[in-house]
């Protein structure tokens, strides 16, 4: 660059931070995969094409392509101006992620419905949405109404816990 | 004429009672997943791969086709009503067509794009019944060296070519192809990639990754910036009936659209944003009113939307006859034909005729009733632009978590859902095609497997793929097409780089 847009140009907005992470993160996947690839064991029988060829292949690409990114990266990275310009919203983003970490944690003890009532409104929460009983309730209808279609129509059994249960018993739907 | 009398046999298939409301059911659902901002075929479809130990094949895609064509359609009336494209293939629709609804010329700007989709889609799916057979004959004489070349081509067009930029492109290619990998290997039962958990042996399904990439994902990138800026609605403005004026300045468009949308769709290379960027260019150049570009011009929304059907017509070609899915639809499409045991190739046409011409067939049947469903019923679709975001996807992470946990119960997979949501969030944030991902998944061992027949064929020796004629013209074409822009760039750069400011 010339030496003018040092005096008069604006000052970097923020060093590439996260492109660097990710550049570093796929380098690191390509180590991690070598790695892995040499622990694979090669019978001797295909030994020319055996198992391990293209993850080598693959290991190698990434390898290649996470030193291009890692490039990039300290050359100012390469996100859009109008990405940048934007500040993540942290707190919708906690609200979904808690949501999915308690749906994680309760869907195999709580059983599908609750876990889902649970993740409706965090979500929801996440997208301003203050009306916490309003979409508890319309979060349960879709839950059910999802569930025992599920049940029915594709005979797949999603996680059952007791308010699947006492439902199925109340109206004699068979769940599975 | 075998190709029309195969039709005709298509179209006894697909007019049964049974077949016609598997057509009405996917292109309904098609419209509302595609109106709906946040859902995607790929991911709807996905969503409903468990259906394939319920249904036959037929019926499957038929209501698989039915969505992929029916999300063209309804993601045109979000990108004119609201002004955000549902799918890349819409952004040019946007760029006239929300201009048009803002002037109170909404309707006809809905119904150039429906009419244009209609005709572009009904050119489209001929050209599939024509060249279909053509490019079998061709394809049988293909050895897993040819194939491999082929695979490889795919690769780069997909994931270097069409994206901002080729580097990320084919992280995210090869990403999607270190997924594909994890899992026993077939051929000699080693475990590859699996970290020791027992729930990896059978590989990751591809419904986790493309429901965490399109569904967890996109949710979290729309919530992280939805305080920012609210989308405001446009009424439904206008007459639905387009004026003498507007017909004579929208069939034009509609035969260029359709004529440039479905060759680039049935290269083995995809995408559907080049041809609606250059329909919208041509039309420009051609019309007799350039300066109402940018302003509401309906030649930008009848060409873009046009091109856009008919490349999405396009890529059935390369997927039926080749096995070649171009784009994550066609690949979710193609992990369906593996569900049922199937081997979409040259010999598809052979041995499922039943199957490859019923869907054809139920293609022609779908676009009648698309254009039904999105002209006189158009109403009934801008209500659902209204359900309120908060619910809306609540109700679509709620739903991917059923489409994933349904399947095997397994923690782990949900897990592996939420993950990968969090790498397709970053992924948007910092610029990485997400379809790569999910191409390199299911053709990346699809691409080892023929590679190493070629080289078992060859007694392991590599020039196998340099000496066959066919093959060396494939990859010299790949290695252009990945290299070729780079040097043009080099060679006609005779001015420094713009010093961005942002004064």
């Amino acid at each position: 660059m010339t030496s003018s847009s040092q005096e008069d140009g604006p000052v970097r907005p923020r060093p590439p931070i996260g492109e660097t992470i990710i550049g570093a993160g796929v380098l690191v996947l390509a180590i991690v995969m070598f790695w892995q690839t040499m622990s694979i064991p090669v019978s001797p029988i295909y030994a020319k094409v055996g198992p391990t060829v293209v993850p080598m292949m693959t290991a190698t690409a990434l390898g290649l392509l996470g030193v291009l990114l890692l490039i990039d990266a300290w050359q100012g990275g390469w996100q859009p101006e109008e990405e940048k310009t934007v500040k993540p919203d942290r707190a919708a983003l906690l609200w979904i992620t808690a949501g999915l970490v308690l749906n994680v944690l309760l869907i195999g003890s709580a059983g599908f419905t609750i876990a889902s009532i649970i993740l409706f409104v965090c979500v929801a929460r996440g997208f301003g949405s203050k009306a916490i009983v309003r979409d508890a309730l319309i979060g349960a209808a879709f839950a059910l109404i999802a569930y025992f279609g599920f049940a029915t129509t594709l005979g797949i059994n999603i996680g059952s816990g007791w308010l699947e249960s006492a439902i199925e018993q109340v109206i004699g739907v068979e769940g599975s | 004429m075998d190709a029309f009398s195969q039709l005709l046999n298509g179209f006894a298939v697909a007019l049964t009672p049974m077949n016609l409301l598997w057509c009405l059911v996917g292109t309904t659902l098609g419209t509302a997943i595609g109106v709906l901002p946040g859902l995607g075929p790929a991911l709807t479809i996905a969503l409903l791969l468990p259906i394939t130990f319920k249904v036959e094949p037929t019926a499957a895609f038929i209501l698989f086709a039915g969505i992929y064509y029916g999300a063209m359609y309804g993601g045109s009336t979000t990108s004119i009503l609201l002004n955000t494209p549902g799918e890349s293939a819409t952004i040019v629709t946007a760029l006239e067509g929300h201009k048009m609804a803002r002037n109170g010329r909404a309707g006809a700007a809905l119904a150039t794009a429906a009419i244009g989709s209609f005709v572009a889609g009904t050119i489209g799916t001929l050209g599939i019944t024509f060249l279909a057979p053509v490019v079998v004959d061709w394809a049988l004489k293909f050895g897993p060296a040819d194939y491999f070349s082929l695979m490889v081509f795919a690769f780069v067009t997909v994931s270097a070519v069409l994206g901002s930029s080729a580097v990320r492109g084919l992280a995210t290619l090869f990403f999607g192809i270190w997924l594909g990998l994890i899992g026993v290997d077939l051929q000699t039962g080693q475990a590859r990639f699996t970290f020791g958990l027992p729930e990896l042996l059978d590989g990751i399904n591809v419904v986790v990754v493309a429901v965490g990439l399109f569904a967890v994902g996109e949710t979290l990138y729309v919530a992280s910036r939805y305080r920012f800026g609210k989308d405001e609605i446009i009424p439904l403005s206008g007459s639905l009936w387009m004026t003498l004026e507007e017909w004579k300045r929208s069939w034009k468009p509609w035969l260029r659209g359709a004529a440039i949308g479905f060759p680039i769709g049935a290269m083995p290379a995809g995408g559907a944003e080049i041809p609606t960027f250059l329909s919208y260019y041509v039309e420009k150049k051609l019309s007799s009113k350039p300066q109402e570009f940018g302003k509401g011009a309906i030649e930008g929304v009848a060409g873009p939307e046009a091109a856009n059907n008919a490349s999405a017509a396009g890529v059935l070609v390369p997927m039926l006859t080749l096995g070649l899915p171009t784009s994550a639809t066609a690949a979710i499409m193609l992990s369906a034909f593996q569900s049922y045991g199937i081997n979409p190739g040259p010999l598809l046409l052979q041995s499922q005729p039943q199957l490859v011409w019923g869907l054809i067939a139920s293609l022609f049947i779908g676009n009648v009733m698309l254009l039904v469903l999105n002209l006189p019923l158009i109403a009934i679709w801008v209500k659902l632009l209204q359900i309120p975001a908060p619910l809306l996807y609540a109700g679509i992470l709620v739903f991917a978590t059923i489409g994933t946990y349904g399947i095997t119960q397994s923690p782990v997979d949900l897990i592996l859902l939420y993950l990968i949501g969090g790498i397709g969030y970053l992924m948007r944030r910092y610029d990485f095609p997400a379809a790569p991902v999910i191409i390199g998944m299911i053709l990346g061992p699809l691409a080892e497997q023929n590679f190493r027949q070629a080289m078992t064929i060859s007694a392991g020796d590599w020039t196998v793929f340099f000496t066959r004629p066919l093959s060396a013209t494939i990859l010299a074409l790949a290695a252009l097409a990945l290299f070729g822009p780079k040097l043009y760039q080099l060679a006609m750069r005779p001015k420094p780089d713009h010093v961005p400011g942002d004064a």
